[in-house]
């Protein structure tokens, strides 16, 4: 076996008719990972040895006839804040430099109980706090379009993996679009399940409000069949949907005749969206159209609120969630330090970068005494407002087709210097976050020979219908099976 | 007039358990004192009849049994520690004065 690794479906194919072994696969896999580092960087950490392991054990339980899954001995890449027990899991940050997780993560245990084959851990930005994976104690990621270009962020190096042709799925987090908005600057496929629909059991906290654990992938069939190995309830998760998954995979194939699809005209009229992008995203509206779906305008008027509602509850909650870093049971502590709060102190600015610490503070902030109600309830309830937006427009549509960014893949050093630039970068992603909703972004075009996402949202829990909605489109257009020069 | 000076974000930071460079300390005032600029438009905003939405889960949270399970193997709690002895952490001296309290 040469060259890209196929899709997950592929794959699948390859095993099934004997074509070609999971062992040969991951080697691949592994072999490609490891050439591609000089140009993309876009793993911190393989476990090579480990991964052929366990595609030996594929192959064997395949000669038995146990497949487990549709993803039985499949390689799958993981970003670096999710969990797996005997393995590193520094979310890109010199404050878990060497940290070796003592757990697993549901999220992991699922692909493991379906058989698939974790072969390394993906480039992040710090804490899964960035939309450019440039701020990654590691260094950045590039975009296998153009290597000037960031693949977004904050699970940038799934993305890249993903759209190399290295594993044909991965795993990333999303807190406000760090799935959605990489899988549109890369070119692949990607899906932000409803909040709580995966278990954030083993996932490093950043915003736990906003955090969920998605799928990357080159189609949305092979998403849905990611998604069905994690998804489901986890009692060790207080906010995991007490629900079992559905088959995602089983509403693929219907179509969209009929569906009604709202656009959001606050999302189309956006003044800082690139001409091309919204071209680009309307032209495949378009093509929905002519597949039968019926498309309505729909408003959501709190649309221009939602970054400083997002940025107000994330980095509150950041502060939070990463009070836990002290210095005492893991991560960095500084060699020199007089008493604790001095330890404290420098260990975690020795620790966290730059803009883990920027973050922090602004939460540390919003939560002081004097300021909670001015900013953090404030934004609570216009977190409210954002969410009764989205039950009125679902009221009249099935689901809601955006753009996924504004922009195409920026270039890297482009927005680090004003944070709030990158911050805005965002305005399209933030919203299914903060509603809670299940969001999906897939390949529909390019602009300036760089990718451009189209976004599907849809009810909560009503992953099937943006599955639904871009398998149909997948199946009439192939902007999803394009490769970047070098990589096919 | 910048709302956030210097000494407030040292008094974040020391909230935050940070201790910032005054290159740091300068920038990060300078950043703070835009994006508040930018929080400003929430507090344009009628929102005396909204309740505050803390997280957006469509279903209850079911409770669990109080059921005894087997914990984590000390020594494993302990194996990412800076510093430990047996199955403790160790940390430095944590009264530190009087006057500090």
């Amino acid at each position: 076996m040469s060259g890209g690794i196929g899709t997950l479906r592929e794959m699948r194919e390859a095993l099934d008719s004997g074509g070609a072994s999971s062992v040969e696969i991951v080697r691949c896999s592994l072999e490609r990972a490891e050439a591609t580092q000089p140009s993309l960087h876009a793993f911190v950490g393989l476990r090579a040895e480990a991964a052929l392991r366990e595609a030996r054990e594929s192959d064997a339980r395949r000669r038995r006839g146990e497949v487990r899954s549709p993803v039985d001995g499949i390689p799958i890449a993981i970003k670096d804040n999710i969990v797996q027990a005997g393995e590193p899991a520094g979310c890109a940050s010199r404050m878990l430099a060497g940290y070796v997780s003592p757990f697993t993560s549901t999220a992991v245990e699922g692909l493991e109980r379906a058989g698939a084959i974790v072969i390394g851990r993906t480039n992040m930005d710090e804490f899964a706090m960035g939309s450019s994976t440039e701020h990654s104690v590691a260094g950045p990621t590039r975009n296998p379009w153009r290597v000037d270009r960031t693949p977004g962020g904050s699970s940038g190096g799934s993305a890249a993996a993903v759209a190399a042709r290295i594993v044909p799925a991965a795993l990333g987090s999303d807190t406000g679009g760090s799935i959605r908005q990489p899988d549109a600057f890369c070119g692949v496929v990607g899906i932000k399940p409803t909040y709580g629909r995966v278990s954030r059991w083993g996932l490093v906290a950043f915003a736990s409000s906003l955090d969920q654990i998605g799928a990357f992938a080159r189609s949305a069939e092979d998403c849905a069949w990611l998604l069905e190995a994690i998804a489901g309830h986890d009692a060790r998760d207080s906010t995991s949907i007490p629900e079992p998954a559905p088959a995602f995979s089983a509403a693929l194939g219907a179509g969209v005749r009929g569906l009604r699809l709202g656009m959001p005209k606050e999302y189309f009229e956006h003044e800082g969206a690139a001409d091309a992008v919204l071209g680009s995203v309307r032209d495949a509206v378009a093509e929905l159209e002519r597949a039968g779906a019926q498309t309505i305008e729909v408003s959501l008027p709190n649309t221009r609120l939602a970054i400083a509602s997002y940025y107000a509850i994330a980095n509150a909650e950041a502060s939070s969630n990463l009070a836990r870093f002290d210095g005492v049971r893991y991560g960095h502590r500084t060699a020199n330090a007089n008493g604790l709060t001095e330890m404290y102190c420098r260990s975690r600015s020795e620790g966290f970068g730059a803009e883990v610490k920027r973050r922090i503070l602004l939460g540390t902030y919003f939560l002081s005494a004097g300021y909670y109600d001015a900013y953090y309830r404030k934004a609570q309830q216009v977190r409210a407002l954002l969410r009764a937006d989205f039950e009125r427009a679902f009221e009249r549509c099935d689901a809601l087709v955006a753009p996924t960014t504004p922009e195409v893949a920026f270039r890297l050093g482009e927005k680090t210097a004003d944070p709030l630039t990158m911050y805005l970068s965002d305005i399209y992603t933030v919203s299914a976050n903060l509603a809670g909703l299940p969001a999906l972004s897939t390949p529909c075009g390019f602009a300036d020979g760089l990718p451009v996402g189209l976004q599907i949202l849809a009810r909560p829990l009503d992953e099937a219908m943006a599955l639904r909605v871009a398998d149909a489109f997948q199946r009439i257009t192939h902007h999803h099976t394009a490769c970047p020069d070098g990589f096919a | 007039m910048a709302r956030i000076t210097r000494a407030e974000v040292e008094r974040v930071a020391l909230l935050a358990r940070l201790s910032l460079s005054e290159q740091e300390a300068l920038r990060f005032a300078r950043e703070l004192d835009s994006f508040l600029d930018y929080m400003d438009q929430l507090a344009a905003i009628d929102t005396r009849d909204v309740g505050a939405l803390a997280q957006p889960l469509v279903l209850a949270t079911p409770s669990r049994g109080d059921d005894p399970a087997a914990a984590m193997d000390p020594g494993l709690v302990v194996a990412n520690a800076p510093a430990s002895a047996g199955s403790a952490f160790v940390v430095p001296k944590v009264v530190e004065s009087e006057a500090e309290g």
